[in-house]
């Protein structure tokens, strides 16, 4: 995965790309690129403009300014058909009236019949689902039918290829075998794939590089792990998963915070907004290290709990295993075991 | 128009039920509601089994003489051609509008979609009236411009006045299939490689089927049942033959043969469109959100395409509207004005008490086949429909043979007409009822039960106050169709009475284009009417 951000050059450059509705501004100078055999993640919450983005991607919305490329050649000015560049939607849009061999072969180039039927015999059997060629999509599971989706858009040869919420049309219970599953087929063709979801346990698991959008302009890119640990601010820290907030005086390495003196991430000094992971934060008995608080709720999750410890007027969101005997009400120590992220802004 | 929540119910109507199995309320309908049921269900078919009796009572040497003429070849053949030019002129005009105001950025779309529903409000012999008064020694054409054309007529002509009004059927049919399509389907084919016109033939064509199949069986049924337009256009088809044969030639066995003839080719079309219709899978499989399709940028094919819908209005709206104005003000002094409020008055005593013996039919029909479902009740609702989808001429020689065998006293009276008029239209009051009933449910009854209320009190008390307004639609409905119903009043009318309808008819037969004029005018307002209705209904629905 390091030698993707490093080394592959960008595949897929999208350029200051800005569109508008009327007086709503969907997206402004969004600048990102995709690498060749990348999964790439753009997350966000609904209206931040990332299906639009998706869209003007795909060729069915055009951008009011810049550009798309793919390879060294200018792509958003040509018609869908035209770009290479494969999408398969949210509700999989397969043709109800084709088979699912029909389906496939729809997308196939070759001129004459007995090849296009030929040639879905393999793209069938990389999704797992030969044997299944003359059902109708109606016949198919959710998961199924998402295989097919993604078959025919191999077919077509595609350079890239987009996915919009993949996963949320199928079952809570399906979707993580679901999400493995598909994330080998695709890392398998070697393609850059870009992807949207509002879901962040999916942009984490499954992406490789995550776009964070917000009112129609990227707050962060970077990998899963750098994003989730290291969030360049307070949106970013909150959307990818809970954190806890607090202010101090930063002096060099550490700062002076409510929960006593926390290790900072990066060198800083004066007033600054910090980020703490729950997991960041150690709960023990009464007596041990860190400032002293009390146990205002529990919300138990199975392998592990969180707690809710108010430090005088704030309180603090501390990742606990579970089976710790600490009930509500009662008076712990809290202290960050690992360092502070400094929020910009 | 309310295809989607009928479809739903049927689906969940447990047709396997037999009769006599408890319903949703737990018990059998109470016979006060299905008596005036199962009568009007049966009322339906006896006719239509005393054709088949009048039918079989030929000889059989004598039936290969009367029926194997090459006449009888002719008229089959003529109705067939009639059909199919109606189906491929209506679909030349209504395929590239629906197209037009879904697909396209045409400007004023909602124009052009209110225009191309109105033409439904002309009744196919107006439509003949308005093409056969435009050209002529003394029509609109001659007299401003020194146009002469020759009047129209036979094939062209009668095609072309059926295809001006019914086209509405293919265009609002199309049209919504358009809407409803989901549009990944065709940004799917887009994207993996196929051009705007190869997405539409590959991908969206298949979808529009269902609904041009169905648009074209009722516009075939339509044409088949039509008597007015065709015979103004003095071309012989089956309708025309039987009319022909009964009312002139006497031959009453062989106009019996005639209509079973019809009758069997109307039951053709209604097991093709099935027959081509089933195996078809084209349900959305996804729940993705609906988003309106790209427009397609027509940039200098605007004013081609802006001319072309304007030609359709023009041809269906501005002719007739231009016409009755232009014969009206040529003669006002020789129109006889006296005798049309007494038409009018006419047409109201058929209208009106049809209007609420349909109603006094559909409520307790909707209600057994909503409230008490199995295959009775619902073999009941099924024969209404049945009823307006019989040609209309086999329907009124069918009622002509059982009044003469079973009631002769009502023979050629207004009370036989009205219950004709009443069967053959009963289902357009069943339809909103049924529809409305099915929206209400039961469970507001219930709950005015569990308060103390009888179960008669509590369908007074909530169900039939939210059911008016539908009734009403419902009377409105009926009241309009056979306000402009012409062969079954034609056939059935006592001598010396006389409708808004048969004087267009007559008169316009007769060349006496000036005295048709102020009936065809009164005939396109009522219909207008009923198209405000469905153009509301239709803006109403969610």
């Amino acid at each position: 995965m390091t030698d993707l951000t490093n080394t592959a050059a960008p595949f897929l450059r999208i350029d200051g790309v800005s569109k508008r509705f009327g007086d709503v501004t969907a997206l402004r100078d969004v600048s990102l690129d995709l690498r060749k055999g990348e999964i790439h993640a753009l997350i966000g919450p609904s209206g931040c403009g990332k299906s639009t983005l998706l869209r003007i991607v795909a060729g069915f919305e055009t951008a009011d300014e810049g550009s798309v490329h793919l390879g060294q050649r200018r792509i958003d000015t040509l018609k869908p058909e035209a770009r290479g560049i494969g999408i398969v939607f949210q509700d999989y849009a397969l043709f109800p009236h084709l088979t699912v061999a029909q389906n496939v072969a729809f997308a196939l180039k070759y001129a004459d019949d007995a090849r296009r039927v030929a040639g879905t015999a393999p793209l069938l059997r990389m999704v797992r689902l030969d044997g299944l060629e003359s059902r109708f999509p109606d016949e198919l599971s959710g998961g199924q039918q998402q295989r097919v989706a993604l078959a025919r858009t191999f077919a077509a040869g595609p350079r890239a290829i987009l996915l919009d919420e993949p996963f949320s049309n199928l079952d809570a219970s399906l979707r993580e075998t679901t999400r493995r599953e598909i994330r080998d087929i695709l890392k398998a063709s070697g393609l850059g794939i870009l992807f949207v979801t509002h879901d962040r346990e999916e942009a984490l698991s499954f992406a490789d590089r995550i776009s964070v959008l917000r009112e129609g302009g990227v707050e962060q890119t970077g990998l899963p792990k750098d994003l989730y640990f290291r969030p360049a601010n307070a949106f970013v820290a909150g959307f990818l998963g809970s954190t806890n907030f607090l202010d101090g005086i930063a002096n060099g390495a550490s700062a002076e915070t409510p929960l006593g003196r926390v290790g900072l991430d990066r060198p800083a000094s004066g007033p600054v907004r910090l980020s703490l992971r729950p997991e960041a934060i150690g709960i023990a008995m009464e007596g041990s290290d860190g400032v002293p608080g009390i146990v205002a709720s529990l919300v138990f999750k199975g392998h592990d709990a969180s707690a809710f410890v108010r430090v005088g007027e704030t309180i603090f969101e501390v990742l606990m295993r579970a089976s710790l005997d600490i009930r509500p009400g009662q008076r712990v120590h809290v202290a960050a075991h690992l360092p502070a992220v400094v929020l910009k802004e | 128009m309310t295809a989607q929540p009928q479809a739903a119910a049927e689906r969940s109507a447990p047709w396997i039920e037999v009769f006599g199995r408890r319903g949703a309320t737990g018990r059998k309908p109470p016979l006060f509601l299905m008596l005036p049921a199962i009568v009007a269900g049966a009322m339906m078919l006896i006719p239509l089994v005393y054709l088949v009796v009048r039918a079989s009572a030929t000889e059989r040497t004598e039936l290969a003489a009367i029926v194997l003429r090459p006449f009888t070849l002719q008229v089959t053949l003529n109705t067939l051609a009639l059909v199919g030019s109606v189906l491929a002129l209506t679909t030349a005009i209504a395929l590239p509008l629906a197209l037009l105001v879904t697909r396209t950025d045409v400007p004023a779309k909602r124009a052009i979609t209110i225009l191309a529903t109105l033409p439904l409000a002309i009744p196919g012999y107006v439509m003949a009236y308005a093409l056969i008064g435009l050209s002529g020694y003394y029509g609109p054409l001659n007299a401003f411009f020194g146009l002469r054309l020759p009047r129209p007529e036979g094939l062209f002509g009668a095609a072309l006045a059926l295809s001006l009004y019914t086209f509405p059927y293919v265009f609002l049919n199309v049209r919504a299939a358009l809407l409803g399509l989901d549009p990944a389907l065709e940004e799917s084919a887009r994207s993996l490689g196929r051009s705007p016109r190869a997405a539409f033939l590959s991908v969206t064509l298949p979808h529009l089927r269902p609904a041009l199949l169905s648009a074209w069986l009722v516009v075939a049924l339509y044409t088949l049942g039509d008597y007015g337009a065709i015979a103004l256009m003095r071309y012989d088809v089956l309708s025309s033959a039987i009319f022909s044969q009964y009312a002139n030639a006497f031959e009453v066995n062989y106009a019996a043969w005639l209509a079973l003839m019809l009758l069997a080719i109307a039951a053709a079309f209604l097991v093709l469109e099935g027959a081509l219709n089933r195996g078809r899978r084209l349900t959305r499989t996804g729940t993705g959100t609906r988003r309106s399709v790209l427009a397609v940028a027509l940039g200098r094919w605007r004013w081609p395409a802006l001319g072309f819908a304007a030609l359709v209005h023009i041809a269906s709206l501005g002719v007739p509207a231009l016409v009755i104005a232009f014969w009206l003000s040529r003669a006002p002094a020789d129109v006889d004005w006296a005798k049309v409020p007494v038409t009018v008055l006419g047409t109201l005593s058929v209208a009106l008490p049809a209007a609420a013996l349909a109603v006094a039919i559909a409520v307790p029909v909707a209600l057994v086949a909503t409230r008490w479902p199995s295959r009775l009740t619902y073999g009941i609702e099924r024969m209404t429909y049945f009823g307006y989808a019989v040609p209309a001429l086999p329907f009124a020689l069918a009622t002509v043979f059982f009044t003469l065998a079973v009631v002769p006293a009502l023979y050629q009276t207004v009370a036989i007409l009205v219950i004709a008029l009443t069967l053959h239209t009963a289902a357009l009051a069943v339809g909103p009822v049924r529809v409305r009933l099915l929206q209400i449910g039961p469970r507001v009854e219930e709950s005015a039960r569990s308060f103390g209320y009888s179960a008669p009190a509590a369908f007074c008390s909530v169900t039939l106050p939210a059911l008016s307004r539908s009734v009403l639609a419902g009377a409105i409905f009926v009241f309009i169709v056979v306000a402009k119903e012409l062969p079954i009043t034609l056939l059935l009318a006592p001598s010396g009475f006389t409708t808004m309808a048969m004087n267009v008819f007559s008169r316009t037969q007769e060349g006496m284009l000036y005295e048709a004029a102020p009936y065809a005018a009164l005939m396109i307002g009522f219909s207008a009417i009923s198209v405000a209705l469905m153009l509301r209904s239709e803006r109403d629905r969610p």
